[in-house]
């Protein structure tokens, strides 16, 4: 379990490391949510209801996650990198595991700015928001980086990648503008942990046979 | 060690390789040579685990973890330095005292100046080397190698035929052009046509 662990902390590490570097992923995520919130900011008609408000800053939120699982397996598939990683005798999950972390990490970067900036724009953060976000989170990066290593294998990621995850995701928008938005919101906060739970499981079992033949 | 019986492997109707037998014991140097297309690359990359025969069948008794493979691609990450990329794979090698090995490696290879530069910066002769750097770092007992005298220069081509040529219980497997170059290393030979 220890070894397991270190194989996860140091796949996350060097994706944090590269992204450090190159500043490819979390500074386009920064801009695209900034902007797609002001954006909407402008678009919506004055003294719109604050149930649109709220389903404005998921979209932006799905799209802004969408930069980074596109981004998530180039690096591994341009350079081949992931042979190395394949030939390595850690267990493939930790792959998956490690990725997913870096994926996490750089979500919670973009809505270290995006959250202030709804607040700033529409109206005070509540903790349900927060709380739905969060767990949102975890099922964006769980799935999001299967299909993100399932799409960095063939041309046309860029396309493919949102056809697979968009509708996988919709539960997710479901479970996060409920969260946000409805009376009782412990119902939608325990949907979303479910997904998590069951996506976690289903993309843990099942990266090995998505990256080997 | 290694057992192959009329190894194939298809890439949708193309056929790359067709019927190939061997058996290889250890500490055996099996040097395959053949023309562009013949399926060097193909061949190594089903002994390594990247690929699955699509006919006959193919055997390799040892740990996935005990094999080293040196590609056309060097597996390494352009954003990380040297030394990183060498930590990195040898944290997930398990490699006791992993500093000390990638270290001796760095300087056997000319590479300890450049430890610490990115290798995006390097030559390609450069990134042969430290890939074959990545290759050796495990100590690895099945040493898979395509065309690994490609880039490497007088000195580089030297002291991989030193590395080859001091090779002891290992298993090597070696596709190359330059076949004269490792003839003299090899004990087995396989021509695919």
């Amino acid at each position: 379990m220890t070894g397991y662990l270190s194989d996860v902390a140091a796949l996350a590490r060097k994706d944090l490391v590269v992204e450090l570097r190159t500043r490819d992923t979390v500074p386009s995520m920064l801009l695209f949510v900034v902007a797609a919130l002001v954006v909407f900011h402008f678009a919506l008609p004055e003294g719109s209801s604050r149930l649109a408000a709220g389903g404005m800053l998921w979209i932006a939120l799905l799209f802004t996650a969408l930069l980074a699982l596109v981004r998530a397996f180039v690096g591994e598939r341009d350079e081949g990198t992931l042979d190395g990683l394949l030939l390595a005798p850690c267990d493939r999950s930790a792959i998956w595991l490690g990725k997913t972390l870096s994926v996490l990490a750089f979500l919670l970067f973009a809505e270290a700015v995006a959250l202030p900036a709804f607040a700033l724009f529409y109206e005070p953060l509540t903790w349900e928001l927060v709380a739905g976000v969060a767990l949102a989170n975890v099922g964006i990066a769980t799935v999001g980086t299967l299909l993100g290593a399932m799409a960095a294998a063939t041309r046309a990621r860029e396309l493919l990648l949102p056809l697979l995850f968009l509708p996988v995701a919709l539960p997710l928008v479901v479970g996060g503008v409920g969260a946000t938005l409805a009376d009782e919101p412990g119902r939608y906060l325990a949907f979303l942990g479910l997904y998590d739970l069951i996506f976690a499981i289903l993309s843990w079992a099942s990266f090995e046979y998505v990256v080997t033949e | 060690m290694i057992r192959a019986s009329g190894l194939g492997r298809r890439f949708g109707e193309r056929r790359v390789l067709k019927g190939i037998d061997f058996q290889l014991d250890r500490g055996e140097f099996l040097l395959v040579t053949g023309p562009n297309g013949s399926g060097k690359t193909t061949l190594l990359r089903l002994l390594a685990g990247l690929l699955a025969p699509t006919d006959g069948t193919l055997e390799v008794e040892i740990d996935r973890g005990r094999v080293g493979f040196l590609g056309h691609e060097p597996l390494l990450y352009r954003d990380l330095t040297a030394l990183e990329n060498l930590d990195l794979y040898g944290r997930l090698y398990r490699v006791s005292e992993r500093r000390e090995r990638a270290g001796m490696l760095l300087e056997r290879y000319g590479l300890w100046e450049a430890r610490a530069e990115p290798t995006a910066s390097f030559s390609r002769g450069m990134m042969q080397r430290l890939a074959l750097c990545r290759t050796l770092l495990h100590q690895p007992e099945l040493l898979l190698l395509d065309e690994p005298f490609s880039a490497l220069d007088t000195e580089g081509a030297e002291l991989l035929d030193a590395e080859l040529g001091g090779n002891g219980p290992r298993t090597v497997v070696v596709a190359s052009h330059q076949p004269e170059r490792i003839a003299a290393h090899s004990t087995r030979r396989l021509a695919l046509a």
